[in-house]
């Protein structure tokens, strides 16, 4: 790997040159480069925001303080952290297995698709209780999204038919099939919007106990985090310490042993597709019972299934590690919302992918620092 | 709904994703897969609209249009040729801040204005040929004509030139063409940049030509990624793509026509009368994409052909295998 593009020549005559890792470097090692990439992107996020004509480190000021100056605010970023934790969940999964879903963003519309018909269609009355409604809700959320998630993942099996655009495809489809009802058939009197779920129908909020305990007056968070996270553990359980987990993380890493092994890899596929669609789906349920209480294109189609892959990949697609990363880009996202111009959210996240894809060759190379003329 | 004027709108609308399509071929043929194409084209269509607007002249937001996508490429290139990194993972983020600074930079663009377009005109002779004169040479842009040109000279440069036959080599056994002498990282690194060019000539066809005008996220609205589809029923030659782009176009001017009349095969159009079912109708092109994916797919299982072999993987010098 002493390739001439590779190596840099410092007039001090120091020379750096990279080498392969061999060994599996230590365990705190990419966990620091990822924070280092993370620092380097948000310092060349701001060159852009001064770019574009901002203050960049007022803006940075702002965010922390848009996002986690208060208990109030805090809560506020958990609510934006909720369906990205679910998103980045469904992203992992796959991922996992090299298997690109790109297409979570139209699971998530899927499943708050599947979660509004019930009431919408409606299924169920409005008289009918709370749990049974929000289970009901979240099983027709999870079969939406994973049906969404099984067309790409037969066609795959079947035709092996790039997953990457199959699943994109289906983004745009599903964006056009949430709007064919919205504004035609439960669209409210005319409005872009269904009408509003009745209150049996949304997810229990902090500020639904403030009568018993006021300061939780205010606080929008709700029982989706909670299930978020406990579908953090569960995923985390299921991929390293299930032999579904095991047959999953084999054919990501090396497709050619887990076939000798007899593993079936186009069952998993399937599989695996519908899980991850199931879990953006139940992420669209959440945010449609929790935050909305409507069907409407903007706060849905908003692009959480796209963060979601940056975050399960800033996670190392580690279950666990996406809940406080889902956190950080909760804050980025509530706070962004004011920054101007409203492109500049999306180029901060573009470039923290940047700098996270490059900074895995600091992971997989040794830096070799050496004096001289020669290291040879 | 006059069939002529659909196909005629459709080769206009298809030259966008030829464009893109051809330039993906030639960044996939070298062993890059760049799937920043919705990203470097939107970066082209709005670079391309506000330096006419700014210059007044369209050739020059042409040019600028190809050079920002160009360089915009070159970070995917960094990444993925000399860093090694996970090409799909670099690709969508090289989309996002393709995305993300055309917002940025494009704020406001589309409340600007006019802007002087790049010409069109109807070739003398040819356009009297029955059928097909009305469709290809009849009052097309520039940009449609010249789309005429690359298709058969990509194919040659691929097919039939030496450095066609190193472009094909380092993306099928780099190792091989290595130990020949051939500079796999810069050839790489160059065809990935001419991806990039095409993908910028892509969005400034949008911006400039076929529907003039900057409207933010929607100006693309997906077709790069149709193109990176495309390449695959495409089967990685331009002849393909070339028929993939334009019945692609037609679909696109169909959708938006068959909205208008009253009456359609001598029925009450349904269309017409209710136009959420219009919402079935947008869904056509991405539904119509995974279709030939399905179709190029079989096809390329069935006759044993396939990518460029060593798609998707970094080169490394001295591994074994690759």
């Amino acid at each position: 790997m002493a390739e001439s593009s590779t190596t840099q020549k410092k007039p001090t005559g120091i020379r750096i040159r990279f080498e392969p890792r061999l060994e599996e470097p230590p365990k705190w090692y990419p966990l620091v480069i990822s924070i280092l990439a993370l620092i380097v992107a948000l310092i060349l996020g701001g060159f852009v925001i001064a770019f574009a004509g901002g203050d960049p480190i007022r803006s940075y000021q702002h965010i922390a303080k848009a996002s986690l100056g208060s208990i109030g605010v805090i809560s506020d970023t958990i609510v934006k952290a909720t369906p990205i934790l679910f998103t980045a969940l469904a992203c992992s999964v796959a991922f996992r297995m090299k298997l690109w879903n790109i297409g979570v963003e139209g699971q998530f519309i899927m499943g708050a698709f599947g979660a509004s018909a019930i009431v919408l269609a409606p299924v169920l009355g409005a008289e009918t209780p709370r749990w049974i409604f929000l289970t009901v809700m979240a099983i027709a959320g999870m079969a939406a999204g994973g049906f969404w998630g099984f067309i790409p993942g037969y066609l795959k099996a079947k035709f092996n038919v790039n997953e990457i655009i199959s699943t994109l495809m289906m983004n745009y489809i599903a964006i056009a099939w949430m709007n064919f009802w919205i504004f035609g058939v439960w669209s409210e009197g005319g409005f872009q919007m269904s009408p509003k779920f009745p209150k049996g129908a949304w997810m229990p909020r902090l500020l639904d106990f403030a009568g018993s305990n006021p300061d939780l007056r205010g606080l929008t968070t709700h029982l989706g985090f909670i299930i978020g996270i406990a579908a953090a553990v569960v995923i985390w359980v299921i991929v390293y310490r299930s032999r579904w987990g095991y047959e999953i993380r084999l054919i990501g890493d090396n497709p050619q042993a887990a076939k000798y092994a007899g593993i079936n890899i186009k069952r998993n596929i399937i599989y695996v597709m519908m899980l991850s669609g199931a879990l953006a789906g139940l992420g669209g349920m959440s945010e449609v019972t929790g935050v909305v209480h409507r069907l409407q294109t903007a706060p849905i189609a908003s692009g959480y299934g796209f963060t979601g892959i940056i975050v399960a990949w800033l996670a190392k697609l580690n279950p666990l590690v996406i809940i406080p990363v889902s956190i950080l880009f909760g804050a980025l996202i509530l706070a962004g919302r004011e920054i101007q111009p409203s492109g500049v959210p999306k180029v901060i996240q573009g470039t923290i992918l940047v700098c996270l894809i490059a900074s895995d060759f600091l992971i997989r190379n040794r830096i070799l620092i050496t004096r001289g003329e020669s290291g040879e | 709904m006059d069939p002529i004027i659909i196909l005629q709108a459709g080769v206009a609308s298809g030259t966008i994703l030829l464009f893109a399509t051809i330039g993906e071929i030639i960044a996939e043929r070298s062993g890059v897969m760049n799937l920043g194409v919705e990203g470097m084209m939107l970066i082209g269509a709005m670079t391309a609209f506000s330096t006419a607007i700014a210059t007044g002249n369209p050739w020059l937001g042409l040019l600028v249009a190809m050079l920002a996508a160009g360089l915009l490429s070159q970070i995917h290139a960094f990444i993925s040729i000399t860093l090694q990194g996970d090409q799909v993972v670099s690709g969508l983020a090289l989309t996002f801040l393709g995305v993300g600074i055309s917002l940025v930079l494009g704020e406001g663009l589309s409340k600007a204005g006019t802007v002087s377009l790049l010409p069109s005109f109807t070739i003398p002779i040819l356009s009297q040929i029955p059928v097909i004169g009305p469709i290809f040479f009849t009052n097309q842009n520039i940009l449609v004509y010249i789309g005429y040109f690359l298709i058969p000279i990509s194919w040659y440069f691929i097919n039939r030139t030496r450095p066609g036959l190193h472009l094909r080599a380092i993306g099928e056994y780099p190792a091989a063409a290595d130990a020949l002498g051939i500079n796999v990282f810069r050839l790489r690194y160059l065809y990935v940049f001419i991806g990039g060019l095409l993908a910028g000539l892509a969005g400034a066809t949008i911006s400039l030509a076929v529907s003039p005008g900057w409207f933010s996220e929607m100006t693309t609205g997906g077709l790069g990624w149709i193109a990176v589809g495309l390449v695959i029923f495409a089967q990685w030659d331009p002849f393909r793509a070339a028929f993939g782009a334009y019945a692609f176009g037609a679909l696109r001017r169909l959708i938006l026509d068959i909205q208008g009349p009253t009456m359609i095969f001598g029925l009450a159009n349904p269309f017409y009368y209710n136009p959420y079912l219009g919402f079935f109708l947008q869904m056509l092109p991405y539904a119509f994409t995974i279709i030939i994916l399905v179709i190029g797919s079989r096809e390329a299982m069935r006759k044993r052909i396939g990518a460029p072999a060593a798609l998707g993987k970094p080169y490394i010098r001295g591994e074994r295998g690759q």
